[in-house]
């Protein structure tokens, strides 16, 4: 099996070491974390991991339900590029004199969607978002003019598939024992429940 | 008047419900029924030591000789009582001393609870005395794990935390509390047992149509074979798993953690899985048509080589932990949930049959065996005595109804080849982990767990100088254990793959003991030891009857090696028998 991206999205408690708790589970097999980034969901205390890594389809689901055993977890998904959409954000410092002399800024700011977050008599910051490739671009269009700092957030990424998943993860916040259902309802029919 | 008396009456059934963190712990303990903790004190848990003072006649504590002593005796006795065990540490060293049974209760799935003791709150993370980030340093060796810092969490942070210990796949955990909130007063609103934690399904439910796909493949098979695990004592369904072999006729075979969940000479029980497990049921892995695992996890020691392993049949694995499914043998069919429900489910769908034939060839390949390694082990000619005699006195003795606690190495194998039980929870020992030292604190452990059993200790002359200092443990708390060393004067175990795969070239592994026997008798306990072949019956017996602990060391062959032995990268169907 080849090595492929994968995004890897996880439903969690809002809990402290949790982070360290899922971290480790791909530290220990050896697997680097290409970006991660954690932030609220639209359900309150519900928190949310997006992870991203290179890995084999058969090593992401086994890390998924390792994950998933962890008590604090309600849920891990795996998704390839094509099932998210997903963004990334990047800021950009370069010299503002070296800006005005001889970059186009109308241009740049149009070719590349960015924006000028903030323009100082010594430096100006841009901001783009977009996929690795657009906000690459920009590096090596900046770099001639001597790219001060750069920066690139972690992904962000929704599932085109997740129309009802909001309905779902109430159901988790019933407190009622019992209908566990989520555990093996979806194991196993990954498809059905998340191909467009 | 009247309003004075009220507004007493008022405080002092209040004072009855303002608790400090530490009061609330041992009411948290009452609540879950422990009786027993097994710990050590030091100055981040005086406060609940303090607590637990007032507490002594309601919990016993056994006071060890190291903590890893305390976690290793709390995992003894929850292997012997299907309950969880409890520890009590300090924090930095007490709590950094239980990181191996930690590790080992994660591996082997027991519900252990273990309470730490932490520095105060407003010196985490300066390196204040004996601080150490035990929830860091824990957590990929607990199921779960919490720092209380404020007291009124205690009540629902403990409730979680036996919940989530006993409950599913069981497994430690770790709860850390700092001083403050031990020494913290807070008003206590009762105790309530934890049921449900929404991002936590112990239980996976039962999919039918799985069980009935199983039932199918089952009912069409020819030469099916069932391994079972610890699943089947975990999941307390030794009956259920009894009725479905015997409805089917279906041989099964055990992993060292499986080991008793049926009487090891039940006509379809089959023997011990794995490296040095037995001839047949290695072998006849490789020709199987469909491989029933029950509560099992495939570990490497118990595949051999995964890409030689069973490829020629359909698996069916039942499991409680939905990780385990498909983690290193690729399933036919999932059952996922608790074996004490799926089992019934498919004994209900699946043929009454038996399988004379194929139960034939498992025969066949035993009387290989017997010829080849056990007759010579259980009755040898030379004057050197075997682990595998002494075992099969500890047989005739005890009939099959002692608790063995076994160490780990040759005479662990050993033990486990040949140990008769009649009844399950009967084969303590550290078979994830390969954890030496275990023994001894497990087997005192296992005592306090099932107090009306015999329990005998079988521990290697190396394994036994890892935690020997229980026997102080031993000495105080007066448990009736019987210490059976085995004494090759080697790590056997490393010795035996150093002559079998590094030429004999035997580095580091000739160990030197002190006389055991005066050891132990310095500690109170009595003891003997033994030589020669003549004086070995009576002396097993001698040890069987005292009254009390009692230490016996066995001199055996130096160079005996543990056969048979799937080497390390081979198929399971590359079994030696020599
Ligand atoms: C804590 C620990 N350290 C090292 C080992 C590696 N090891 C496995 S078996 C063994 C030899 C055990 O020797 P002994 O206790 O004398 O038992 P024998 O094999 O001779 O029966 C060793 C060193 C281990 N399993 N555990």
């Amino acid at each position: 099996m080849m090595k492929r991206e994968f995004t890897i999205t996880v439903y969690t408690e809002n809990q402290i070491g949790l982070l360290n708790r899922i971290a480790i589970l791909f530290s220990r097999r050896k697997i680097n974390i290409e970006s991660l980034n954690t932030s609220p969901t639209e359900v309150e205390s519900v928190h949310r991991f997006t992870i991203v890594i290179n890995e084999t389809e058969e090593v992401v689901s086994k890390l998924c339900r390792q994950i998933e055993k962890q008590v604090e977890v309600l849920k891990a998904y795996y998704n390839t590029e094509e099932e998210i959409v997903w963004q990334e954000l990047a800021l950009y410092k370069v010299s503002t004199d070296a800006i005005a002399e001889k970059v186009k800024v109308e241009r740049l700011l149009r070719q590349f969607g960015a924006r000028a977050v903030a323009i100082r008599k010594d430096y100006t910051v841009f901001e783009t978002t977009g996929h690795r490739e657009e906000t690459d671009k920009l590096i090596k269009e900046l770099e001639p003019y001597g790219l001060i700092e750069f920066v690139r957030s972690a992904r962000v990424a929704i599932l085109k598939g997740s129309h009802d998943f909001h309905e779902r993860l109430k159901e988790f916040e019933q407190k009622e024992p019992g209908e566990d259902v989520i555990e093996n309802e979806y194991l196993d029919k990954k498809e059905e429940v998340f191909t467009l | 008047m009247e309003l004075v008396a009220e507004k007493k009456a008022r405080q002092n059934s209040k004072e009855l419900i303002t608790l400090t963190g530490s009061e609330a712990v041992l009411r948290a303990l009452l609540a879950e029924k422990v009786e027993t903790v097994f710990g050590y004190p030091g100055g981040a848990i005086m406060p609940i030591y303090d607590a637990l003072y007032d507490y002594h006649d309601k919990i016993k504590h056994i006071l060890v000789r190291h903590e890893q002593g305390a976690i290793h005796a709390a995992q003894g006795y929850a292997r012997a009582s299907g309950r969880t065990g409890v520890v009590f540490a300090t924090s930095g060293p007490g709590a950094t001393n239980l990181v191996t049974g930690l590790a080992d209760a994660m591996i082997d799935s027991t519900p252990v609870v273990c309470i730490t003791g932490q520095v105060f709150a407003h010196l985490l993370g300066t390196d204040a005395f004996q601080e150490t980030d035990v929830v860091n340093i824990t957590t990929p060796i607990t199921k779960w794990n919490y720092q209380v810092t404020d007291a009124t969490e205690i009540p629902s942070v403990l409730a979680k935390a036996f919940y989530i210990a006993g409950s599913g796949r069981p497994g430690p955990v770790l709860i850390d509390i700092t001083k403050n909130a031990q020494i913290q007063k807070f008003e206590f609103a009762g105790y309530e047992k934890c049921q449900h934690i929404r991002s936590y399904r112990p239980n996976p439910i039962i999919r039918k149509e799985y069980i009935v796909q199983a039932a199918q493949i089952i009912n069409e098979a020819k030469k099916p074979f069932v391994i079972f695990g610890q699943g089947v004592i975990l999941g307390k369904a030794e009956k259920e798993f009894k009725k479905f072999i015997e409805k089917t006729g279906i041989p099964a075979a055990w992993t060292i953690m499986g080991m008793g969940a049926i009487p090891t000479d039940h006509p379809l029980a089959v023997g011990m899985l794995g490296m040095h497990g037995n001839y047949a049921p290695n072998v006849l892995t490789n020709e199987c048509d469909v491989l029933i695992a029950v509560g099992m996890r495939f570990d490497d020691r118990v595949t051999g080589r995964l890409d030689k392993y069973a490829k020629q049949a359909k698996v069916i694995h039942l499991d409680i932990d939905p990780a385990e499914i498909d983690k290193n043998v690729k399933t036919t069919v999932p059952v996922w949930g608790d074996c004490k429900e799926t089992l019934p489910l498919l004994t209900e769908l699946v043929q009454e049959k038996s399988h004379p034939e194929w139960l034939q060839k498992f025969k066949e390949y035993k009387s290989q065996e017997e010829k080849e390694c056990i007759h010579p082990e259980l009755n040898p000619t030379e004057d050197t005595l075997t682990m595998g005699e002494v075992v099969k006195l500890i047989n005739e003795f005890t009939d099959g109804n002692a608790i063995i606690v076994t160490d780990v190495g040759q005479h662990q194998m050993v033990a486990c080849r040949y140990a008769k039980l009649n009844h399950s929870k009967s084969n303590i020992t550290s078979g994830g982990l390969g954890t030496m030292g275990f023994a001894l604190p497990a087997a005192i452990g296992a005592k306090f767990g099932a107090p009306q059993r015999n329990v005998i200790a079988v521990i290697g002359d190396g394994g036994f100088q890892m935690n020997i200092q229980e026997l102080g443990t031993i000495m105080q708390s007066k448990v009736d254990i019987k210490i059976l060393i085995l004494n090759n004067k080697f790590l056997g175990m490393v010795r035996q793959w150093q002559q079998l795969f590094l030429d004999k070239r035997y580095s580091f592994v000739d160990i030197e003991s002190p006389d055991f026997v005066q050891v132990a008798k310095a500690y109170g306990i009595d003891g003997a030891a033994v030589t020669q072949r003549k004086d070995l019956k009576n002396a097993v017996a001698t040890m069987l009857e005292h009254k009390g602990s009692y230490l016996l060391e066995i001199m055996v062959g130096k160079e005996n090696n543990v056969f048979p032995m799937v080497p390390q990268g081979c198929s399971v169907s590359e079994i030696r028998l020599k």
